[in-house]
């Protein structure tokens, strides 16, 4: 179908509307002539016998009704092929780095099939970031969706590169291949991951769609889905192991926003759309393995939570879907600890298929949950020590207290080059552990505490 | 009759030309996406698409079929997994692969699999709508009985006996109608019942907050609502798991596919308590992910309950969760708001306070058409945006439900699981269950309970002044108060759900185990009473000891050895 469309009606923030179409398909991919010459892009989202609605993602400047309007008769695709490692890619797949265009293997629907829950295998291999918060008390597996919930001016970045660099598998030498969308992120930020990325060696193995700040809102909506669809095509067709970085989510569901405004569409909480957690579903939900394919597909998304409120719409529908958060803490950051995670409000859903005995460590759960027990309870008293100072604590809150300095201290602080392996982040945590009286570990099986506590090591 | 398309707005169509019944269900376009009549503007009609709609044209044809959305009834529910609209997902992954393409349809039942018949009844007999014709042997203890549907009766011309698939005719009536193995029933519909009873018997679950301090009654109701990460999921699958009844239901709307997936491998491996036979042969899952389409999650949770109900209808007792109907309520929210209806508090649409409680009302305690007594219990998760109680669908939630169990973040953070907060959790059905306490785990059950719970009303206002002034400036009565309170809440309330042993908690162990921390408590109070300082009672070994008992698979020697050092510690201790 190349037939061109003068017949536009009306144009509203990014929205086209025209009159007299023959029939269009729901979703269709659209060109847009404009009479200086220029092109642009869009998705129909509205098709009936009388008015077609469309889309614009480089934004409507300079169209008025002269501009013609081809639809191409096929939804929004993305050409991959192995290929696409190595290149860095537009928000909407075009090629970036002077690069030749990606020829092609096949071209798929961006949109993506949802995975039949019958063919997932239940995601179970740890995944080593070497940080130990991580590692530790909120484990990570293949197939798993994560996100870091920060907030502006947090190390989230840094952290992310950090996983980047350091995720593995233990006894298996598969590096990840990285798949990274940037969402609306600036410039700068932008020039710091592709840095990192260059210095390590990881452009190889990853593919990057940068969308920045400066680049259409609308564009936004596409470039996680290109990502999804080029990390699904190398996980489920070339059996590789992908890790996918989205940043900003924030950053995405404000063009979401934006889009739902202009299409005056009743807004639900704080002027996001009421659709909004199925769309975030449909790009979260693309994580996971397939029983009988080798490859995974492992988000690892960033978001940063407006004003650092976790009940804000957009990381509250996150952490719904999601198997959980790794929360990035002012508190911590002001008090020069990196990385400067709050295991408390985090979470990993996933870390009990992930650990364990013949996977991480038999007494790795249990550890945990004293760890996760004991600082809840040190922060706790931190408050009460600023109203009646520390001597009217009794003997055991005192120790409860220097307990979570010293997690702090010792279990969260590492250097942004330290890997950590899952043997020396335990050990931290016994070592730690070992200065509370032994009759506290209520959460640790006695032959546990036997084989792995510091002080029965020593009776030996 | 059929139509043409008149517009496509994601999953909402116009369809002009079909004359439809309001619910009809619709084939759409050339592919036969499956749709529904949501409403009816003159001569077109609205139709929600339970499939992606991406590429559909305006002009492409529509056919009606005439009928309701309805499920396929009959022997092969149990162990099947399904999508909200009941197609069997090991089915759709042979027909189209790991990823759910569109336009394929599939019975819910399997024509492939051949049934042993026996009938109940002979040529002659006189029957009426919903009495049983004849049983099959569904799975190894699950006798599936075969009913005449709610509105047929007449007398039996003719019934057969052996093996037949489910929609062969097994049985006619006198007025010509042909009875088989199945039925449809349309999943809008409740099922018709004989009378509602009340409830009398406790959901046994195994989970000691659940069964000791907050019970739900079979054929009750009950919420769980809580932010994300508070343990909605890991409870619901630990009733699912543990809870005695016949028969559970288990959807999963609008959640996520791992989790899904790990029920789906997890259950054929657990055994079921009461059989010793995988939990899967009393399970149906119905399973709806978050990007599964949205129409057909609002459908999922209907289409759940009509299963349930057909169970309830032979007499079983029947538990469905539902997990979650935050996202159900936000199918629906979507849905309106795509037909631009005027919504009601913070976008949902103002109907929803009423489907809420229409669907809640389908749970309860009966006298079935054919005289048995079955029951289903709902339990109903709820996703509160940002843990806030507040919202509409947990408020419109708890007008209706009699148990409410609240899971609070601050507890989860501190990995005190189940999550559940003892001081805003309430449970309406404990006097009337009452009776069966006392009777069944203890004669003074009900007395232990109440003074637990008061201990830990004390702590909570006790905790209050600790916060002010620290724990040692309080009087040694109340630091032991403190003390028991902490053991109530550790030893008992605490579970692990992934612990071996502590995963399900039988009845008896519960009563041993509050009876314990109840006698350590009297006995301290004692000894404090005749001078023995606060310091020595803290430092008792056997106090710590008891923490640990619940883990042990030989639970009563441990305990017996524990409340025997107990006493002997005790009577070192003296006093005056």
């Amino acid at each position: 179908m190349t037939k061109e469309y003068k017949t536009i009606v009306d144009i509203a923030g990014p929205l086209i509307f025209l009159e007299k179409t023959e029939p269009v398909g729901y979703g269709e991919l659209v060109q847009i002539n404009l009479p200086d010459g220029t092109t642009k892009r869009g998705q129909v989202l509205d098709t009936s016998a009388d008015m077609v609605v469309v889309q614009v993602f480089e934004g409507t400047q300079g169209l008025n009704d002269e501009s013609g309007v081809v639809f191409s008769g096929e939804t929004i695709k993305l050409p991959v092929a192995k290929d696409l490692l190595g290149r860095i890619l537009s928000g909407s797949g075009e090629p970036l780095d002077g690069g030749p265009r990606i020829i092609p293997e096949k071209r798929v629907d961006v949109n993506g099939a949802s995975m039949n829950p019958y063919s997932r295998r239940p995601p179970e291999e740890f995944i080593q970031t070497g940080i130990s918060t991580i590692d530790g008390t909120n484990t990570l597996v293949r197939g798993q969706k994560l996100p870091i919930f920060s907030g502006s001016g947090l190390p989230h970045n840094e952290i992310a590169l950090q996983i980047a660099r350091q995720a593995k598998v233990p006894g298996s030498e598969e590096e990840f291949a990285v798949v990274f969308a940037a969402m609306g992120i600036t410039n700068e930020e932008a020039q710091s991951f592709m840095e990192d990325f260059e210095k390590t060696g990881a452009l190889e193995r990853a593919t990057v769609f940068l969308n920045l700040a400066d680049d259409p809102a609308v564009e936004r909506i596409i470039t996680p889905r290109m990502a999804l669809t080029a990390a699904e095509y190398l996980a489920y067709e070339h059996d590789m192991h992908v890790l996918v970085i989205l940043t900003d989510i924030t950053n995405y569901c404000e063009a979401l926003r934006q889009m739902g405004a202009a299409r005056e569409e009743v807004p639900g909480r704080r002027g996001y759309p009421g659709y909004m957690y199925t769309d975030l579903a449909s790009l979260y939900e693309r994580a996971g393995v397939i029983k009988g394919n080798k490859g995974s597909v492992t988000q690892f998304s960033i978001l940063t939570m407006p004003g650092d409120d976790i009940t804000h719409p957009i990381p509250d529908l996150s952490g719904y879907i999601t198997e959980g958060q790794i929360v990035v803490s002012r508190e911590l950051h002001r008090k020069g600890i990196y990385p400067p995670i709050n295991v408390l409000p985090s979470l990993s859903r996933l870390m009990n298929s992930g650990i364990g005995e013949g996977k991480t460590r038999e007494d790795h759960k249990a550890v945990s949950d004293q760890l996760y027990a004991g600082y809840a309870e040190g922060r706790d008293l931190r408050g009460l020590v600023a109203i009646v100072g520390k001597e009217s604590l009794s003997v055991r809150d005192q120790r409860i207290l220097e307990f979570a300095d010293l997690f702090e201290d010792r279990f969260v602080r590492q250097a942004k080059d330290e890997d950590r392996n899952i043997e020396d982040t335990l050990g931290i945590a016994w070592e730690i552990l070992s200065e509370l009286p032994e009759a506290q570990l209520t959460r640790i099986d006695n032959k546990f505490i036997d084989k792995y506590h510091p002080a029965h090591q020593n009776a030996e | 009759m059929n139509g043409e398309i008149y517009r496509v707005a994601g999953p909402v169509v116009t369809v002009a030309g079909i004359k439809p019944k309001m619910y009809d269900v619709v084939k759409v376009g050339h592919e036969g996406l499956m749709g529904e009549v949501i409403r009816i503007e003159g001569e077109k009609a609205i139709v929600q698409v339970y499939e992606d709609t991406s590429g559909i044209k305006p002009g492409e044809p529509v056919a009606n079929t005439g009928m309701p959305l309805s499920v396929e009834l009959g022997p092969g529910l149990l162990e099947s997994i399904y999508d909200g609209i009941q197609r069997p997902l090991e089915v759709l992954q042979q027909k189209m692969g790991d990823f759910i393409e569109r336009g394929v349809t599939a019975n819910g039942l399997t024509r492939e699999k051949k049934w042993e018949f026996t009938p109940t009844v002979s040529k002659g007999d006189s029957v009426k709508g919903g009495d049983i014709i004849g049983v099959v042997q569904e799975t190894p203890n699950l006798e599936h009985k075969i009913m005449v549907p709610p509105r047929k009766s007449g007398t039996v011309e003719d019934i057969k006996s052996g093996k037949f698939v489910v929609d062969e005719t097994v049985c006619v009536l006198s007025d010509g109608s042909e009875l088989s193995l199945m039925q449809k029933w349309p999943v809008r519909d409740p099922r018709p019942v004989g009378k509602k009873l009340s409830p009398t018997k406790p959901l046994v679950t195994g989970q000691r907050i659940l069964d000791g301090m907050f019970p739900v009654a079979k054929g009750g109701t009950a919420a769980i609502p809580g932010p994300f990460g508070s343990g909605k999921t890991v409870t619901q699958q630990q009733l699912a798991k543990w809870s005695d009844t016949d028969i559970v239901v288990y959807i999963g709307c609008g959640e996520r596919g791992n989790e899904m997936a790990d029920v789906l491998n997890e259950f054929p491996e657990l055994e079921d308590p009461k059989t010793g036979r995988p939990l899967m042969e009393r399970t149906v899952l119905i399973a709806n992910t978050s990007n599964m389409p949205v129409a057909a999650r609002e459908a999922s949770v209907y289409t759940g309950i009509t299963i349930a109900e057909y169970y309830r209808d032979m007499g079983y007792d029947v538990s469905l969760m539902a997990d979650s109907t935050s996202r159900w309520a936000e199918a629906m929210r979507e849905i309106s708001s795509r037909l631009e209806e005027m919504p009601g508090e913070e976008g949902y649409p103002a109907y929803l306070s009423a489907r809420l409680s229409e669907f809640y009302e389908r749970a309860g305690a009966v006298h079935s058409l054919a005289g048995l007594d079955g029951s289903i219990t709902v339990i109903g998760a709820v996703s509160p945006p940002g843990g806030d109680f507040s919202e509409p669908v947990t408020q419109n939630t708890l007008r209706i439900v009699k148990v409410f169990w609240a899971l609070d973040a601050k507890l989860s953070q501190k990995r005190h699981f189940p999550a559940i907060d003892w001081l805003s959790s309430y449970s309406l059905y404990k006097d009337r269950l009452a009776g069966w306490f006392t009777e069944n785990v203890g004669s003074d059950w009900n007395e232990l309970r109440d003074n637990a719970m008061d201990i830990l009303q004390e702590e909570a206002e006790l905790q209050e002044i600790v916060q002010l002034v620290g724990s040692d400036a309080l009087p040694e009565d109340q630091q032991l108060t403190l003390e028991i309170a902490r053991m109530l809440r550790e030893y008992f309330l605490q579970q692990n759900a992934f612990h071996p042993v502590d995963t399900f908690c039988p009845f008896d162990r519960q009563y041993k185990l509050l009876k314990s921390v109840s006698r350590f408590g009297e006995k301290a109070i004692d000894k404090m009473e005749h001078g023995v300082p606060i310091n020595k009672i803290m430092e008792m070994e056997s106090k710590d000891e008891l923490a640990k008992v619940k883990y042990e698979e030989d639970f009563d020697a441990a305990l017996e050895t524990i409340m025997a050092k107990m006493d002997e510690e005790f009577t070192k201790l003296g006093g005056n």
